[in-house]
C-alpha cells in the first residue's frame, strides 16, 4: 500500500461489536479485588488505622508490605506507595483492602477508622514551598521597562481527562515474577516504578497493556502507584490482585491538568510589543510527579505563535496539599496559551486593531530566533493559515447578530504545539529503540512500547510500515504492549507516537526492504538519534525547544444569551499544519476530539478544590459536552513536509486541543464586550465581568 | 438469592441472585457479556446501555426485579442482526471509534435512534444520542455515520 491510500481504523471491529477486552473484562483465576483506604483530609499524621475484627479472607496491605522502597519512582521518587506517617493530600492511599468477595471488601472497608492529628494543610500557590522555579530570557527587556505597560493576570482552574475506561491493573505474582496488566500509557514506566518499589531483577517484571479507554494523559504517570500497590498485594497473597476505581473515586483522585496562574506584562511604543515580562505558576499537589516538566512545556510554549524580541518568562511550581496532577493533552501549554492568547486580543482591543491583523504583525517565521533562542528551521506558513482561515469563515463578511437575539462574539487563537519531548529529552532521557520483525512467514511485526489508547497508533504506525515497505496494511502485525516483547521506544506522551516513533519505523522499514526476500527471521532496530540542527542547553534553557513546531489557526464563533448569559459555541474554523497527515481520517478523529475537550476546558468543565478536596465528582456534577453542545466544525489542513517526520508528518495529538479555550475565551470577550480573564467561562464568570 | 429467569439475547436463561442487583452486573459478570460497559454506574454516561423488552436503558439502572420473564439484547446479541451490520459498516467508514469504551452503548442508541426515526435531522441525531458520552470523537463522525445510514436507507 501507499501513505496516500485511506484506510479503516484496524482496531475497530472489535470494538464495534464489544469482543475487545478492556482490563475490567479480563478473567483472571482466583482473582481477588482491592479498593484503596484513603486520607479524608489533607494534610496530618496518621494516629491511629483502627480495622475491624479481620474477617477470613481479607487482607489488608499498606506501608507495612513494603518490600524494598516505599516509593513510586517518576522523575523524583517524592510520592509514597501507602502513605507512612503523615498524609500530605485528600485521597492518599494508605492501605489497600483486598478479599475474593467484593461485598465482603466492601463491608470491611466502610469500618475501618482512621485518626488523624490535622496539621496546617497549604491550598493555594503563593510563597510557600515550590518545587522548581524555571526562567529563560530574550534580547534586554530592561531597555524598556519604562515604555507604557499593557498588564493582565488570567486564571485556569483544574480539567479532568475523564477517560471512558476508568483507571484499572491487575497484578498477578506467578513464578517469582510480578505480571501487571491494565490500562495505560507508559508500560516501561511502571517497570521502572516496579523494579525501583520491589528490587527486583528486571526479568522478574512483566507489564502488559490491555486495551485502553482512552488516557488523555491521564494514565501517563498515575498507573504506576497502582501497578506498585498491585504488585505487592499479589506478593502477599500469592493471587492476582484487580484494583480498578469506580468513577467518583477516579475523578476526585487522580491527576487533573494543574490550575495555573500567569501574569503578562506588555512594554508597548508607538502601538508595538516592544516586550513582554511573563510569570506562570502551576499547583503541583504533594509530590513532583511530572509538573517540572509540565511547568517547562508550559513556559517554553508561553509566546505561542509570535516574534516577542524581549522577553522574560519565570514558572514557579507549588507544592500544596491538593489533589496530585499530571499529564493531560497539552501538558502546561493550554494554560500559557489562554493567557497569551488573552492578552493578544486584549492588546488589539487596546490598540484599535482587528485581533487578526495584530497577531499577524507578530506571526515567527522560518529562520527566526525562537523565544529561547534556538532557529525556526522548518517552513512556517502562519499568514498562508490566517488567509485560509479567513476564507473558509468568510470573516470579512461574518455578522454580528443572531436570529434569536443573542449575544454573538468571534476570538481567535493562533498556536503552536511542539513535537515530542522537550529539549533534547528525546535523545537524552527517552533514547527511543524501536524494532521491526520479519518473521518466515512475510509478516512484519512492529516492536515499540508505545500503546493504543484511542488514538490510533496501531492503525498510524501500522500504515507508516506498510506504507514505507508497499506490503498490504494485513501484513503488518503490531500488538497491545508487552515489556517482555517489546524495546522501550518510550511513553505514549508528548504527541510523540507519530512523528518520532513512526519515523523510526520508517526507517527500519526501509533497510527491511532491501531483505525482504530473505527467507528467515530478520530483526531491524533502530536507535533514536537528534537531529544535527538541534540545540539545547537544559540548565539555561536556551536553543531548540522542541524538535518541530505544529500550527492551528482557530476562529470560534460564539452565541451568548443576554439573560441567562449562557454560552454556546456554533462554529470552531480551524487550519492546521501537522506537516503532512499520515492518515487524513485518523488526523480529523484527533482534530474533532481536541476540539470538544478544548471547548470543554474553555467554557464548560468547572472543576474546584474545596478545602483541598475537589467538588465535582461524577459525570452529573463535572459536565462534559455532549452531542447537543458540540459546534459545527470546519477544518482543513495545509501540506507542509517535515523531513525528520514519517513521510513528512508532525504531532498531531495535542495541538488540536490547546488552542479550542483561548479562541473561545476571545470570542465570549468579543460578544460581551468585557475582557476574560478566567476559563471555563460560566455564566457566573460572565455576570462577575458584566455587572 | 433467588432464581430469576429472562430472556438474553433470544435465549431463556435463569441466574441466582438478589432482586436488588444491577442487570449491569448480571450481563457482565454472571453471563459473562463484557460488551456492556460500566462507565460511570450513575446512569450518566450510556456505556451500559442495552435493550429492555426492545427499549434502551441504562443496565446499570436497572435492579433485577424489573427484568424477571422480560427480554434483554446486548451487544452480543444485536451484533447479529441485519441492522448491526449497517451501523458497523458506518461506523468504520467513517471512523466513529477511537477509544472504543462509549461505542457499544453509542451502537444500542444508534439503533434506538434509527428504529423510530429513520430519516433524523442533525438536531434529532444530536437529542437522541445526548445520553451517551464519548470523550474521544467529539462525535462528529458519529453524526456522519448515522447520517449515512439513514441516508443510504433512502436510497
Amino acid at each position: 500500500m501507499k501513505i496516500k491510500d485511506p484506510v479503516n481504523r484496524v482496531d475497530i471491529q472489535a470494538k464495534l461489536n464489544g469482543s475487545v477486552k478492556y482490563i475490567e473484562d479480563m478473567i483472571f483465576e482466583n482473582l481477588h479485588y482491592a479498593r484503596t483506604l484513603r486520607s479524608s483530609i489533607p494534610r496530618g499524621k496518621i494516629l491511629s488505622v483502627a480495622y475491624p475484627d479481620i474477617i477470613e479472607g481479607i487482607t489488608i496491605v499498606d506501608k507495612n508490605d513494603i518490600i524494598d522502597k516505599n516509593e513510586v519512582s517518576m522523575i523524583d521518587t517524592d510520592m509514597p506507595i501507602f502513605a507512612d506517617s503523615e498524609v500530605n493530600y485528600v485521597g492518599e492511599p494508605i492501605a489497600l483492602i483486598v478479599g475474593k468477595d467484593k461485598n465482603q471488601v466492601i463491608e470491611f472497608f466502610n469500618k475501618i477508622i482512621v485518626e488523624y492529628e490535622p496539621l496546617e494543610a497549604v491550598l493555594t500557590m503563593g510563597d510557600n514551598a515550590t518545587f522548581s522555579k524555571r526562567t529563560y530570557t530574550k534580547g534586554d527587556l530592561s531597555k524598556y521597562s519604562t515604555l507604557e505597560e499593557f498588564s493582565g493576570h488570567y486564571k485556569t482552574t483544574y480539567q479532568e481527562q475523564l477517560y471512558m475506561e476508568k483507571q484499572g491493573v491487575v497484578a498477578n505474582y506467578v513464578d517469582k515474577r510480578i505480571e501487571i496488566y491494565g490500562s495505560m500509557q507508559c508500560p516501561y514506566y511502571i517497570k521502572n516504578a516496579l523494579i525501583n518499589a520491589l528490587g527486583f531483577n528486571e526479568n522478574r517484571i512483566r507489564v502488559i497493556q490491555t486495551t485502553t479507554g482512552g488516557a488523555f494523559g491521564g494514565k501517563e504517570d498515575y498507573p504506576s502507584l497502582m501497578a506498585c500497590q498491585t504488585a505487592l498485594a499479589s506478593i502477599k497473597i500469592g493471587a492476582p490482585v484487580r484494583l480498578i476505581f469506580d468513577r467518583r473515586e477516579d475523578i476526585i483522585f487522580t491527576t487533573k491538568r494543574h490550575p495555573s496562574e500567569t501574569n503578562i506584562t506588555s512594554y508597548l511604543e508607538n502601538g508595538k510589543i516592544k516586550g513582554m515580562k511573563i510569570d506562570v505558576e502551576l499547583d503541583a499537589g504533594p509530590y513532583l510527579g511530572l509538573s517540572d516538566v509540565v511547568l517547562q512545556r508550559a513556559i517554553l510554549s508561553m509566546t505561542g505563535a509570535y516574534q516577542i524580541e524581549n522577553l522574560e518568562v519565570n514558572g514557579v511550581v507549588y507544592k500544596t496539599n491538593n489533589v496530585f496532577n499530571g499529564a493531560f493533552r497539552g501538558f502546561g501549554a493550554p494554560q500559557s496559551l489562554f493567557a497569551l492568547e488573552q492578552h493578544m486580543t486584549q492588546i488589539a482591543k487596546h490598540l484599535g486593531k482587528d485581533p487578526l491583523d495584530l497577531r499577524r504583525e507578530y506571526f515567527v517565521q522560518t529562520g527566526q530566533l525562537t523565544s529561547t533562542n534556538g532557529i525556526f528551521h522548518e517552513n512556517i506558513y502562519l499568514a498562508k493559515m490566517a488567509d485560509k482561515l479567513e476564507e473558509i469563515s468568510d470573516y470579512k463578511n461574518l455578522k454580528k447578530e443572531s436570529d434569536d437575539g443573542n449575544l454573538v462574539g468571534y476570538g481567535f487563537a493562533i498556536v503552536p504545539h511542539g513535537g515530542g519531548f522537550t529539549g533534547d529529552g528525546e535523545a537524552v532521557h527517552i533514547k527511543a529503540v524501536v524494532k521491526l520483525k520479519k518473521d518466515t512467514e512475510g509478516f512484519v511485526h512492529i516492536l515499540v512500547s508505545n500503546v493504543e489508547m484511542g488514538q490510533g497508533a496501531l492503525t498510524a504506525l501500522a500504515k507508516i510500515v506498510a506504507s514505507a515497505l508497499d506490503i498490504p496494511l494485513d501484513r503488518v502485525v503490531y500488538k497491545n504492549t508487552d515489556t517482555h516483547a517489546v524495546p522501550d521506544s518510550g511513553p505514549t506522551a508528548a504527541s510523540r507516537t507519530t512523528m518520532v516513533i513512526g519515523k523510526l519505523l520508517y526507517e527500519a522499514a526501509v533497510k527491511l526492504r532491501e531483505v525482504m526476500d530473505v527467507n528467515e527471521e530478520i530483526i531491524i532496530t533502530e536507535h533514536y538519534k537528534q537531529p544535527d540542527y538541534i540545540e539545547w542547553d537544559q540548565d539555561t534553557l536556551q536553543g531548540n525547544a522542541y524538535l518541530s513546531y505544529s500550527w492551528a489557526a482557530l476562529l470560534a464563533r460564539v452565541e451568548v444569551d443576554p439573560l441567562t448569559l449562557e454560552v454556546s459555541c456554533t462554529d470552531i474554523y480551524g487550519i492546521y499544519d501537522v506537516g503532512i497527515p499520515v492518515d487524513e481520517k485518523l488526523l480529523l478523529g484527533q482534530v474533532h476530539g481536541g476540539v470538544i475537550q478544548g471547548m470543554g476546558y474553555g467554557m464548560m468543565e468547572a472543576m474546584y478544590s474545596d478545602g483541598g478536596k475537589i467538588q465535582q465528582n461524577s459525570f452529573a456534577s463535572y459536565a462534559v459536552p455532549t452531542t447537543v453542545d458540540v459546534p459545527n466544525i470546519h477544518s482543513d489542513w495545509i501540506i507542509n513536509e517535515y523531513e525528520d517526520g514519517p513521510f513528512g508528518a508532525k504531532a498531531a495529538g495535542e495541538l488540536t486541543l490547546v488552542g479550542v479555550a483561548p479562541a473561545i475565551a476571545s470570542a465570549v470577550a468579543d460578544a460581551i464586550g468585557k475582557d476574560i480573564y478566567e476559563i471555563p467561562v460560566l455564566p457566573e464568570k460572565i455576570l462577575e465581568v458584566t455587572k | 438469592m433467588r432464581n430469576i429467569t429472562f430472556t438474553l439475547n433470544g435465549e431463556k436463561v435463569t441466574v441466582e441472585t438478589t432482586l436488588s442487583r444491577r442487570l449491569l452486573d448480571v450481563i457482565r459478570i454472571d453471563l459473562g457479556l463484557t460488551g456492556t460497559k460500566e462507565g460511570c454506574g450513575e446512569g450518566e454516561c450510556g456505556a451500559c446501555q442495552v435493550y429492555l423488552d426492545g427499549k434502551i436503558v441504562n443496565s446499570c439502572l436497572v435492579p433485577m426485579s424489573n427484568v424477571i420473564g422480560r427480554e434483554v439484547q446486548t451487544i452480543e446479541g444485536f451484533a447479529k442482526t441485519k441492522a448491526y451490520e449497517k451501523i458497523e459498516k458506518a461506523y468504520i467508514e467513517e471512523g466513529a471509534v477511537q477509544c472504543g469504551f462509549c461505542t457499544p452503548g453509542m451502537v444500542m442508541a444508534t439503533n434506538a435512534l434509527l428504529k423510530d426515526n429513520a430519516h433524523p435531522n442533525s438536531k434529532e441525531i444530536k437529542e437522541s444520542l445526548a445520553g451517551n458520552i464519548c470523550r474521544c470523537t467529539g462525535y462528529q463522525t458519529i453524526f456522519k455515520a448515522v447520517k449515512k445510514i439513514a441516508d443510504e436507507e433512502e436510497k
